[in-house]
């Protein structure tokens, strides 16, 4: 287990370094994308309006808050589940070119599989812990498909030392939270079968 | 304006205010049992990525605290759970007092907007659409007071949510294997350490809503059954051997507990319901006075 700290925007080589379990400090462009954002780009076939190749993409739908000056601030940014994304975030990553996701949990076959095919990874921020993150963001450089709303939105973002990232899928094939996944269910039968003794209430 | 329109008005307006405050707060810190549980849990969780998690949770929560600011982006979906005394001076002007609270607290806090109206596909941009918040109410005979639960119920604690009815044959072993299953898919990703609420009834419905209730309850809390009480304490155990640890990132517990809350089931079923609290669990509960006075009960202590 390593720690690296990263500044976008990122190349293959950058990428193929890194090993599931791994920490990551990101320094650059950090735009959110998440539900809605996946459903323009992949399945509706639009624009995505950011550039985000090399680049990372937030699993995130922050509280902003608008100034005077019509700029905003963040005020509480954490990850969102990212499994949400699954279905799409292979074609996502080959559509756009991102390197590093930002969510929190796991995802599936098919995104290990896109982050093999495309030099990206997948990495987790704490869950939760969106005042840490906010105060790690230091510039919202602007926002895309605000008529999607606040949480929706592509939110494009300057961070830096933005972390703990946690590599949870490297380019190499590895997902750790299935790994993870696999002795939780190997734990878990002996387990069911012992309390299901206990619950037998019938007379 | 006569007279009991203005009164009116002042009536919602005090109620209104004080209902934003305690959700503003509410936003940025978590109940004492919650927090407790935590602090107790931190000390066993040492080993792997357990302590940069924990580390960054209480992090968080100071931050929240020192910025006044909610400590996770996502405010949820507003649900009130109300009970409702039936000599209470107020009621009728209760649900409106409720609304406001939740417009309110959207500007002051400032909560996301995640009122997304079905069909429409919009977002409301204010937390009130269709039947939101979405207000449970309870009455309670021979009270002049009201007791309000908040709970601020975030998507990726959502998600886990479920209800399915059970064949009495496959009986309480049946619950157990639904509540394995379903923490060890789904709970993994929705912020873990979780509160398990878990609804028993006849109906899918019933255990649904039971298991959301099961969530008010204090952690540490006993079902009042025995066997009730037992059960809670096996699943908790058992969960937390599997060792899901802060995030799903592995360690030597799972949950912060087991809550279960029961209705007399029909012959032919057993219906079971599952939701999950994620470690942010944002619930709290606020007694209120037809004086205005009030008592913060989760939070002790705390002035709004």
């Amino acid at each position: 287990m390593s720690t690296y700290h990263l500044t976008t925007p990122l190349s293959d080589a950058d990428i193929e370094k890194l090993n599931i379990g791994d920490v990551i400090f990101l320094t650059g462009d950090l735009t959110t994308g998440r539900d809605d954002v996946h459903m323009r780009v992949i399945k509706q076939g639009k624009q995505c309006p950011v550039d985000l190749k090399g680049n990372a993409v937030f699993h995130a739908g922050p509280i902003m808050r608008k100034n005077d000056d019509g700029s905003y601030d963040v005020v509480s940014i954490g990850p969102t589940t990212s499994m949400r994304m699954e279905e799409c975030e292979a074609e996502f990553l080959k559509e756009t070119g991102v390197k590093v996701i930002v969510g929190k949990g796991g995802m599936g076959p098919k995104t290990t599989q896109g982050c093999k095919d495309n030099k990206a990874i997948h990495t987790i921020f704490p869950g939760g812990c969106a005042v840490v993150a906010a105060c790690e963001v230091e510039k919202v450089d602007g926002v895309e498909w605000l008529d999607l709303g606040m949480p929706e939105a592509m939110w494009k973002m300057k961070v830096k030392e933005f972390g703990p990232l946690i590599v949870s899928i490297d380019a190499h094939g590895n997902n750790l939270i299935d790994n993870n996944k696999v002795i939780f269910n190997e734990r878990k039968a002996p387990i069911v079968e012992e309390i299901s003794a206990k619950l037998d209430f019938l007379d | 304006m006569s007279d009991s329109t203005n009164n009116s008005t002042e009536v919602i307006n005090k109620l209104s205010d004080l209902l934003s405050s305690f959700i503003c707060y509410s936003s940025s810190h978590l109940p004492d049992d919650v927090l407790n549980k935590l602090k107790e849990m931190r000390e066993v969780e040492t080993e792997g990525f357990s302590s940069t998690i924990y580390d960054a949770m209480f992090n968080n929560m100071e931050m929240a605290d020192k910025l006044k600011r909610p400590s996770c982006q996502d405010t949820g979906i507003v649900q009130f759970f109300v009970k409702v005394g039936t000599n209470y001076p107020y009621m009728n002007l209760l649900h409106e007092a409720l609304v406001e609270s939740v417009l309110k607290a959207t500007n002051d806090a400032p909560l996301r907007h995640n009122a997304v109206q079905v069909f429409d596909e919009k977002n409301t941009g204010n937390n009130v659409g269709v039947r939101v918040p979405w207000i449970d109410w309870e009455i309670v005979p021979d009270r002049d007071d009201i007791e309000v639960y908040f709970y601020m119920a975030g998507g990726g604690c959502s998600l886990p949510g479920m209800a399915k009815v059970l064949m009495p044959l496959e009986g309480y072993a049946g619950i157990v294997k639904t509540v394995f299953d379903q923490m060890t898919s789904y709970g993994v990703n929705a912020c873990p350490p979780c509160l398990v609420g878990i609804g028993i009834a006849g109906s899918a419905e019933v255990a649904a809503k039971l298991s959301k209730k099961a969530l008010l309850r204090p952690v540490g809390s006993h079902n009042e059954n025995p066997r009730g009480a037992m059960m809670e304490k096996e699943l908790e155990d058992g969960l937390n051997k599997v060792g899901l640890g802060p995030g799903g990132l592995r360690g030597k517990l799972s949950v912060m507990g087991v809550n279960i809350e029961q209705a007399a089931r029909h012959p032919a079923t057993l219906a079971v319901g599952i939701s999950t609290a994620c470690w942010a669990h944002r619930r709290s509960c606020i007694k209120i006075n037809p004086d205005f006075t009030y008592d913060f009960l989760t939070h002790k202590g705390v002035t709004l």
